[in-house]
C-alpha cells in the first residue's frame, strides 16, 4: 500500500491517466493546495494526444510529431515542477485494474511496469477518471491481415517507437483522426498511396455553420490540407475500403535464417531476402485493398471499385471512451460516456472524471474539463463548495467545442450501411475469431436481440480484449442498441495479485 | 434454461407451447451460471434423484445436440483438504453409491493421474464420472430453437389471467394477451414474482454467486475440481458469504471459477472481497493459477427456496398454474428431468418422480 | 527518403541484439518489441488459436491484445507495451501461447 503524504496532511487526489485531462487536472487541484497521486500506464506522461518517443531514443525534434507542442510544454514544465515541490507523485508504467470505494475514501489497484504481474494500491481522498479513448474499427474482409492497424494505432507507433509498418500506407475509415495520421505517416517517408474518408461533402456543408464558429478549427484543417498537398496525398472522400487483400510473401520476402521448419509458422519475415518459405499460412500480409465510392445513402455504388496497393491500411471509424472502471465503480453512463454535472463530478460520491471518457472531443475540451474538475476536487476536499466563475473561461471553451464535436460526429459518421460489406466469413470478433455469420445466426436462428445474448451464443467479445474492438461491430450487425459492456477489471489481472488485492485495506 | 428444457419435452409431448421471457434467451441466472451438471454435491434424496434422472436425459440430448452446446462428460473430482475431510467425503460417497451415484475414491499418488496440476501434498479424493458441463446459453437457445415453440423474448408477463373459477387461462404481457389452458412458471429467480401474478405465495429468493473467467489455455484442468467444503456451502443456510473453490476448464479455453454464495437480494455490485476469495480458493487448489490472468467476472442469482429443493409440478392452489423454478444453483444440470416432468403432468401421465418433494404449495403449509 | 527517426531527430544509443526464435534482429534502446519487429520488417508474430491466422499490432495502445507474443518465455506479453532489453529472447506464439 502507498500512502499519501504524512497523516493529517493534505488532502489527496488519485488522478488515472496522463493524457490532456489528467496533466490538467493534476495541475488545477496541485496549485490550490491538493496533494495528487498521477497513476499512468505509459512510461512518459502525455496519453495518447502527447504520446512521446521512449526517452532512451533520445528525439531531438519530438515536436515534429505533434502539434499544439506549446501546451504539452506547459503542461510536462508543470507536472516536473510539482513533482520537484513534493506536491504530485507521477507514478509511470502503472496499470490500473480497478478503484475500490470504502466509507472513507478510495483504493486505487494497479499492476506495475510492463510486465503487470505486481501490484500496487494507492489510497486517496478522491479519484479522477482520465482514461481516454480508444479507437473505433469497423471490419471489412481482410481487416485481420498483418499490415492493417488502427490508424491510432500507427499513429501510436509513429510517434512513441518512431517506427512504420511499411512503405505504402493507405489511411482510412472517418474522422478527424486520418488527416493527422496521414500526414505524419507521409512526413515519416511512407508513400501516403490514397486518404479514404467516408464522410461526404454534403455532410460538412449540411455542418457549415457549427463548424464555421470554430475559426481556430477550421485553420487547423487548412494547414492538414496543405500538409495532404505537399505529400501529395490523394483524397477520396465519400469512399469507403471495402476489402483488404492479402498475399503469401514470394521468395523475395522468404524466411532467412530460421533454425527449423517448425518455427517459421506466424512469421512474416519482412524485406530480408530468403532461401526457404514459411509455412503454409501465416506469412500472409496486406498487398492492396479495394476502396469504392458511396452513394447518397452510404452504400457502396457498384461499378467505382479499384484496388490500391499498399502494404499497410491505418484504418478507424472514430473514438470509443474507457469506462471500465467508471462503471464497475457505479458511475452512471450515458451512452457509451460517464455522466458528469457541471463541476465534472460522476454520481459516485469522490469520484471525477474528465476527457474522452465523458465525451470525445479532442485534447483542448479535454484540457478544459481536466482543469474545471481539478478546481471542483481542491475546493470540495477542502470542505467548500467550489466558485464556478474560478474557471469561467474552461467552462466557456468546453461549451463551444462540445458542441463542436457533437457537429463533427454527425459529418464524420461511418457508411450508413457498412455492415453491407462484413461477409459471413469476415471475423468480426478478432480475438476469438467470430464471424459475421455466427453473429447472424444468433440473431436469426437462437433469438439473440442484444449485445450481451450475442455473445453468450457466439463467444464473440469473450477474448483476451473484453469486446473492447468488436462490441460496435458486433451490435451493428446484430441490429441492436451498442450498450457498454461490464468489465469488471479494466485490464487483465494475475489470479496470484488478485487473490491478494486489497487485504490490508481490510486488516486496516 | 429450465423454460426451454420444459418447452421442448412439452412439444414433444403434443403441446404447442410459447415461450415467453421479458428479457432476451438465457437472459437470467442461465447467462450467469457455468452449466453443471452434477450428481456429486448432492446427497441421497429427491434432488439427486432429479439429477440422477436430468443426467440420463442430458445424455440422450447430448446426441442430438452434441457439440452446439458444447456438452462435455468430463467427469467430477471432488478433493479433500485434510485426512479429516478425506473421511468425511468417502463416507458421502458410500451414501451416494448407495443411491445409484458412481464414485471412484481416489488415492492421493492417483490424483495427479487425474489432474497434474492440483496442489502437492492432497490426502485423496472422489472421482464422479457422471459429472457432466454444458455451455448454459447455447442450451437454452438450442433447445428452444429444437422444441419449435414460439419464441417471444422481450415481452413481460403482466398478469396471469384466469376464469372466474380461479383456472388458468393464459397470460397478459405489455404485448398482448397469450391464451392457454395451462401456464408453467420457469422464471427462475423472479419465480415468485409470477406467481404472485397469479395469486399465490412462492418464496424463491435470490442468491447471489461470482464467477471468474482466466484467459484461453490448453488443457489444464481436466475435470471439475472442487474442494469437499463445497458440498457444505451448498447445503448451508446461511446469508453471510460462502467460498469454496470450483474450477473447471471449458471447451473453449478459459477456465471458469467459482463458487460463492451470498444472499444480499439482487445487488449486482461487483465485490472484491468475494472474487478476492475466489481467486485465493482456486490459486490454493492449483498454484499454476497464480500466474495465469483473470480477463473479466460474471454474476448471477440462484433462485433459492427455503428447503433448497426447486418447484416442480401443479399448483393445487391454482388449476393450470405449474411451477418449474427454485432450482438454486443447479437448474442447468436439472432442468431436463423438470422439463420432462412437467412435460408429463401436463400430459397426464404418470411422472418418472414422485413430485411430493417438490410441491410448490409446500411452503404455504409450513407458514399455516 | 526521410524516415520517423530521421522526422523526430532520435539519436538512439547503440544498438543491441535480441532474438526472434532464435534469429539475431537488431533492436534500439527504448524500442518496444512491436517497434523493434517492425523495424525489422517483421508484421506478425502471433497464430490464432482457432484458425491459426497471423496477427500483429493492430490497435497499438495495448487495448486489442493482437500483438501478444512470448518474450523470455512468458506468453501473452503485447508487443507494443513490453521494452526489449539486450538479449531478449522473443517467440512466435501459436494459441493460448501455453504449454499443454
Amino acid at each position: 500500500m502507498t500512502e499519501p503524504g504524512s497523516p493529517g496532511a493534505l488532502p489527496h487526489l488519485a488522478v488515472i491517466g496522463a493524457g490532456p485531462a489528467g496533466l490538467a487536472a493534476t495541475l488545477a487541484a496541485a496549485a490550490q493546495g491538493v496533494h495528487v497521486t498521477l497513476l499512468d500506464a505509459a512510461a512518459e506522461a502525455g496519453g495518447q494526444f502527447y504520446r512521446q518517443p521512449a526517452s532512451a531514443l533520445r528525439a531531438r525534434r519530438p515536436r515534429a510529431l505533434h502539434h499544439e507542442w506549446r501546451t504539452w510544454e506547459r503542461l510536462r514544465d508543470g507536472l516536473r515542477a510539482h513533482v520537484r515541490a513534493g506536491t504530485v507523485r507521477h507514478l509511470s508504467d502503472h496499470h490500473v485494474w480497478f478503484v475500490e470505494r470504502h466509507e472513507n475514501g478510495l483504493t486505487v489497484h494497479a499492476l506495475l511496469g510492463p510486465e503487470q504481474e505486481e501490484p500496487a494500491e494507492v489510497r486517496a481522498d478522491a479519484v479522477l477518471l482520465a482514461t481516454g479513448g480508444y479507437e473505433k474499427v469497423l471490419p471489412f474482409p481482410g481487416w485481420t491481415l498483418p499490415g492493417v492497424v488502427s490508424a491510432g494505432g500507427a499513429q501510436a507507433m509513429l510517434k512513441g517507437g518512431l517506427v512504420v509498418s511499411g512503405r505504402t500506407a493507405v489511411v482510412a475509415g472517418t474522422g478527424p483522426l486520418l488527416l493527422p495520421v496521414a500526414t505524419g505517416l507521409a512526413a515519416a517517408g511512407m508513400e501516403v498511396a490514397a486518404l479514404v474518408e467516408s464522410a461526404g461533402p454534403r455532410a460538412f456543408l449540411r455542418r457549415t455553420r457549427t463548424l464555421a464558429a470554430q475559426p481556430g478549427k477550421i485553420a487547423e484543417g487548412a494547414r492538414y490540407a496543405a500538409r495532404l498537398a505537399r505529400h501529395r496525398v490523394p483524397t477520396l472522400v465519400g469512399h469507403t475500403v471495402v476489402e483488404a487483400h492479402g498475399a503469401e510473401r514470394g521468395a523475395a520476402g522468404g524466411a532467412a535464417g530460421g533454425t527449423e521448419p517448425g518455427t517459421e509458422r506466424g512469421i512474416e519475415r519482412g524485406t530480408e531476402p530468403g532461401t526457404e518459405r514459411g509455412i503454409e499460412r501465416g506469412t500472409e500480409r496486406l498487398e492492396a485493398v479495394t476502396v469504392a465510392a458511396l452513394d447518397a445513402e452510404g452504400r457502396v455504388r457498384a461499378g467505382t471499385e479499384r484496388r490500391i496497393p499498399c502494404d499497410t491500411l491505418a484504418v478507424g471509424h472514430g473514438m470509443l471512451p474507457h469506462t471500465d472502471l467508471a462503471d464497475t465503480l457505479g458511475c452512471r453512463l450515458e451512452g457509451p460516456h460517464v455522466r458528469v454535472d457541471d463541476e465534472q463530478r460522476t454520481d459516485v460520491p469522490g469520484v471525477w472524471a474528465a476527457g474522452e471518457t465523458t465525451g470525445i472531443g479532442g485534447s483542448d475540451l479535454s484540457l478544459a474539463e481536466g482543469h474545471i474538475a481539478g478546481r471542483s476536487v481542491a475546493a470540495r476536499l477542502h470542505g467548500s463548495a467550489p466558485d464556478p466563475r474560478a474557471w469561467a473561461r474552461a467552462a466557456r471553451t468546453r461549451t463551444r467545442l462540445r458542441a463542436f464535436f457533437a457537429a463533427l460526429d454527425s459529418v464524420y459518421a461511418p457508411p450508413a450501411h457498412w455492415s453491407e460489406q462484413v461477409t459471413d466469413d469476415t471475423v468480426v470478433c478478432r480475438c476469438e475469431e467470430v464471424t459475421g455469420g455466427a453473429i447472424r445466426q444468433a440473431v436469426t436462428e437462437l433469438g439473440a436481440g442484444d449485445l450481451r445474448t450475442v455473445k453468450l451464443l457466439t463467444r464473440a467479445g469473450m477474448g483476451w480484449c473484453q469486446g473492447r474492438v468488436c462490441s460496435p461491430a458486433v451490435a451493428g450487425l446484430a441490429g441492436c442498441e451498442p450498450t457498454p459492456v461490464r468489465r469488471p477489471f479494466a485490464r487483465p489481472v494475475p489470479l496470484g495479485v488478485l487473490a491478494r488485492a486489497g487485504e490490508r485495506e481490510e486488516e486496516d | 434454461m429450465v423454460g426451454a428444457a420444459c418447452a421442448l419435452y412439452a412439444t414433444r409431448a403434443g403441446l404447442e407451447v410459447a415461450v415467453v421471457d421479458r428479457g432476451p434467451v438465457a437472459g437470467g441466472t442461465t447467462g450467469g451460471g457455468e452449466g453443471n451438471l452434477l450428481v456429486s454435491d448432492k446427497g441421497p434424496g429427491p434432488e439427486l434423484d432429479l439429477a440422477l434422472l436430468s443426467g440420463r436425459l442430458w445424455s440422450e440430448l447430448a446426441e442430438e445436440f452434441g457439440g452446439s452446446v458444447e456438452y462435455e462428460a468430463k467427469g467430477g473430482v471432488v478433493v479433500a483438504t485434510s485426512p479429516g475431510g478425506l473421511a468425511a467425503l468417502e463416507r458421502f460417497a458410500d451414501e451416494q453409491r448407495a443411491a445409484g451415484v458412481v464414485t471412484e475414491p481416489v488415492e492421493a499418488d492417483r490424483l495427479y493421474d487425474l489432474e497434474p496440476h492440483l496442489a502437492p501434498g492432497l490426502p485423496g479424493a472422489v472421482h464422479y464420472p457422471q459429472d457432466c458441463q454444458v455451455m448454459p446459453a447455447l442450451a437454452a437457445a438450442h433447445l428452444i430453437r429444437a422444441s419449435g415453440a414460439r419464441l417471444l423474448t422481450g415481452q413481460t408477463v403482466t398478469d396471469v389471467l384466469r376464469t372466474p373459477d380461479g383456472a388458468v387461462r393464459g397470460v397478459r404481457t405489455d404485448q398482448g394477451d397469450i391464451h392457454a389452458p395451462a401456464v408453467v412458471n420457469a422464471a427462475g429467480t423472479w419465480g415468485s414474482e409470477l406467481a404472485a401474478l397469479a395469486g399465490v405465495a412462492l418464496p424463491v429468493l435470490p442468491r447471489r454467486g461470482f464467477v471468474l473467467v482466466t484467459e484461453p489455455l490448453p488443457r489444464m484442468v481436466r475435470h471439475k475440481v472442487y474442494a469437499a467444503d463445497y458440498v457444505a456451502d451448498v447445503a448451508s443456510d446461511s446469508a453471510a458469504l460462502q467460498t469454496s473453490p470450483v474450477v473447471e476448464g471449458t471447451a473453449a479455453g478459459p477456465i471458469l471459477i467459482g463458487a460463492s454464495r451470498e444472499r444480499v437480494g439482487f445487488d449486482r455490485t461487483f465485490s472484491l472481497p468475494v472474487v478476492r476469495a475466489l481467486a485465493s480458493g482456486a490459486t490454493r487448489l492449483f498454484p499454476f493459477l497464480a500466474d495465469v490472468r483473470a480477463t473479466r467476472a460474471y454474476l448471477g442469482f440462484r433462485p433459492y427456496l427455503p428447503d433448497h429443493l426447486p418447484a416442480i409440478g401443479p399448483d393445487p392452489r391454482v388449476p393450470g398454474l405449474h411451477h418449474a423454478c427454485g432450482h438454486e444453483g443447479a437448474g442447468i444440470g436439472l432442468a431436463t428431468g423438470t422439463g420432462q416432468l412437467i412435460a408429463q403432468a401436463l400430459t397426464a401421465r404418470t411422472p418418472d418422480l414422485d413430485l411430493t418433494p417438490f410441491r410448490p404449495d409446500r411452503f404455504t403449509e409450513e407458514a399455516a | 527518403m526521410s524516415s520517423p527517426m530521421d522526422l523526430a531527430g532520435a539519436r538512439p544509443g547503440p544498438s543491441f541484439t535480441v532474438t526472434l526464435d532464435g534469429r539475431e534482429i537488431e533492436a534500439l534502446p527504448g524500442q518496444t518489441v512491436a517497434a523493434a519487429l517492425w523495424a525489422a520488417g517483421v508484421v506478425s508474430w502471433r497464430s490464432t488459436r482457432g484458425e491459426g491466422r497471423p496477427r500483429g499490432v493492430f490497435c497499438g495502445i495495448g487495448v486489442c491484445f493482437d500483438c501478444l507474443v512470448t518474450v523470455n518465455d512468458r506468453p501473452n506479453r503485447r508487443a507494443c507495451l513490453v521494452p526489449l532489453n539486450p538479449g531478449d529472447a522473443i517467440r512466435t506464439q501459436e494459441g493460448t501461447g501455453h504449454d499443454d
